[in-house]
């Protein structure tokens, strides 16, 4: 255990409950990455190289970055003067305390935690590749479809009604043109 | 005697290892051991950055017909003492509306990775600072962490100018970190470990021509080696990719509002992160430590790593000299439309090509299904476009 | 407290606190990273079991944590997109305002 666990968790924590406190919605993404990395170096810490070195990848080089373009996007760069808690915050405390109250309980209470740590188990990268195109080959592929229709479906949602109406439009009159052909009109960049 | 000199900087860390044995208690010595590991790499990768300053305005000075600076020191090479000492005792100006927490922070955590990925590159033979297992994992996670301080520094400054800039350089780093990660995957099927140094071992030994075993001398490694440069050159935000900090176009753009020493520490973080790619490209493409040819074997492994090196950082110069600025949708465009589907492509021609056995058919094969859809894509992509020779008019 | 047991507890410690601002926060989008937390504190409990466990060479832990983290990162891109999209219509991402069921 010792103290880079003790270091870990204390930074990780207080950055949880930096994010979910602050004011400012940039302030909120940075101490939201910053809980991410305090988590990829638990992963470290528990052996498991791959997963976290792909929780930085992921978490901090891509959705960090698409929450603080979201937060720009939808003008949230200027702190807002109205309150942060909203009304019904008494009841919702309520309930995140009582669900930490149970869960600890059962974590003190269980048997399992007196385990002493098992030798190092051998998770190269080699081996969860093998395990990947052997065992789990269907949820492989199954998330590849996912994540595409993920990429599609934010694409879509997220496109302005101008621009939506014009690919509608172009596509019913010439169903062959190509995008060189036509180029969609500028697409301006954070302003909207 | 060869060896020696190859591994003397290893003897030489053992060494001291041994001799500090003595001296400290054992629980220390695996720490003294990673700090002895890691203070040559903080030492001579900002001494090649002071030089390659130099270097490059003077190369970029003979590129335009003009001396680079040539006042201080011997033909102007101590000029990197000369801005380093300015940048030291400048006044640190910091905007009055500024956030000053992340105004602060955005350097630090823009050279910290910078300097981390240094330790998975193996600059000669057993001189690796770290060799664990998922090593091409740990240099582009860490990489892409960087995109964040990018962020943070455009958006503290509370400047239109570098909001914009900040924001065309992390979609242009997004942009193109996948055809950057595309053309390394390449490598890493052929090969079948994430680890650098394996990378590096795999491509020792000959052909029977006398032709190194390198990746870059097979048609699939030779274009993941142009895309990865490419995109390298992207994400390192120079020349002819450097619309985010073109000095004619957005003063700067991210670090407009930084002065002295934090703009010095930019400056150090953008020409780190060009070395480690760099150095990332040796090792997937260019053998690695290993020599060109058996004949030159004599020469230590390291002094090898560092002349590709240079070589490389020559090439970066060169390119900056030579070619146009790229407009922000025409980069985006270029990653997007070209690069992603060229890097898909040579993915397809890797696969062929270990799945073809050895001999001529493979070189064929892969060949024609590279250099074809290259001539394709180009073509196909510019089929709209009216090009036609430039027409000038003068003013009468 | 052994190690598991502090893993534990920090992992329902991050799962309480990410709970917490889901429930509270006006603000849309950190009502998404506190879904994001959530998800982060149950990767961790299942790595935590995954090595204190009895079969590691299974990498079952692992595995889930992987597509976890692919699916919370594909989750995270639709909800940003729907925000912005109930931001351009609303003209706000305070969700207290967001109250009709008429568009």
């Amino acid at each position: 255990m010792g103290i880079t666990f003790t270091i870990i968790a204390g930074l990780t924590i207080a950055a949880a409950v930096a994010a979910m406190t602050l004011r400012n919605l940039i302030h909120c993404a940075l101490a939201v990455a910053v809980t991410f990395a305090g988590l990829a170096a638990a992963y470290l810490q528990l052996d498991a190289q791959f997963v976290g070195f792909a929780q930085i990848l992921v978490y901090i080089g891509a959705v960090s970055i698409l929450i603080v373009f979201a937060v720009l996007l939808t003008r949230g760069g200027e702190p807002s003067q109205e309150k942060v808690f909203s009304a019904a915050s008494v009841t919702g405390i309520g309930v995140t305390l009582a669900v930490l109250g149970v869960l600890t309980w059962a974590i003190t209470k269980s048997a399992v935690i007196q385990r002493d740590l098992p030798p190092q188990p051998e998770a190269t990268v080699k081996q969860i590749g093998d395990a990947l195109m052997t065992k789990y080959v269907l949820p492989l592929e199954v998330i590849g479809l996912l994540l595409t229709a993920a990429l599609i479906g934010a694409v879509i949602i997220a496109m302005r009604d101008d621009v939506a109406a014009d690919v509608r439009r172009r596509n019913k009159n010439s169903p062959g043109a190509s995008v060189a052909e036509n180029p969609p009109p500028h697409v301006g960049g954070y302003n909207n | 005697m060869i060896n020696g000199l190859d591994q003397i900087f290893v003897t030489l860390k053992y060494w001291l290892v041994g001799q500090l044995a003595n001296v400290l208690p054992a629980s220390l010595l695996p720490l003294v051991s990673v700090l002895l590991s890691l203070v040559p790499i903080l030492v001579v990768f900002p001494a090649l950055f002071a030089i390659t300053t130099v270097l490059e305005r003077k190369g970029l000075g003979r590129i335009q017909n003009r001396y680079g600076p040539n006042r201080v020191g011997p033909f102007g090479f101590l000029q990197f003492a000369a801005d380093g000492i300015k940048a030291i005792i400048k006044e640190d100006v910091v905007p009055r509306a500024a956030d000053k927490v992340i105004h602060f922070l955005a350097p630090v955590v823009l050279v910290v990775p910078a300097f981390l990925v240094y330790s998975v590159l193996p600059v000669g033979r057993n001189m690796v600072a770290m060799d664990i297992d998922a090593g091409l994992l740990f240099f582009f996670a860490v990489g892409a962490a960087s995109e964040l301080a990018v962020f943070m520094a455009g958006w503290s400054s509370r400047n239109k100018y570098s909001l914009l800039g900040a924001m065309r350089a992390v979609a242009q780093m997004v942009s193109y970190e996948i055809p950057l990660i595309l053309s390394t995957v390449t490598v890493v099927m052929i090969v079948g470990s994430l680890s650098t140094v394996d990378i590096v071992a795999k491509q020792s030994g000959y052909h029977a021509i006398g032709l190194p075993n390198w990746f870059v001398f097979t048609p699939w490694g030779f274009a993941g080696f142009i895309l990865f440069l490419i995109s390298a050159n992207a994400e390192a935000n120079r020349s002819p990719f450097d619309m985010p900090e073109g000095e004619s176009e957005i003063i700067a753009g991210y670090f407009i509002e930084y002065s002295g020493f934090k703009f010095a520490l930019f400056f150090l973080a953008e020409y780190l992160g060009l070395f480690a790619v760099s150095g990332l490209a040796i090792t997937l493409f260019l053998g690695g430590w290993h020599a060109p040819l058996a004949a030159l074997e004599f020469i230590p492994s390291w002094v090898w790593f560092f002349a590709k090196l240079l070589g490389l950082i020559g090439l970066f110069i060169w390119t900056r000299g030579t070619l146009p600025r790229l407009r922000v949708d025409q980069l985006m465009n270029f990653a997007w439309k070209f690069m992603l589907p060229m890097a898909l492509i040579n993915l397809l021609a890797a696969a062929c090509w270990h799945l073809i056995g050895a001999g001529a058919t493979r070189w064929i094969v892969c060949t024609l299904l590279v250099v074809g859809f290259y001539v394709l894509l180009g073509r196909g992509l510019m089929a709209g476009k009216k090009l036609a020779k430039r027409v000038y008019r003068y003013a009468n | 407290m052994t190690p598991l047991a502090g893993y534990l507890i920090l992992s329902a410690f991050l799962f309480a606190i990410g709970l917490a601002g889901a429930l509270t926060r006006r603000n849309a989008i950190i009502v998404l990273i506190g879904i994001e937390l959530m998800l982060n504190a149950a990767n961790l409990n299942f790595i935590a079991f995954w090595r204190f466990g009895e079969h590691p060479e299974a990498l079952t832990g692992i595995m889930f944590v992987i597509f976890s983290i692919g699916v919370a990162a594909a989750e995270a891109a639709v909800g940003l997109a729907l925000i912005i999209a109930i931001y351009r219509h609303y003209k706000t991402t305070n969700l207290d305002e967001v109250d009709s069921m008429k568009g």
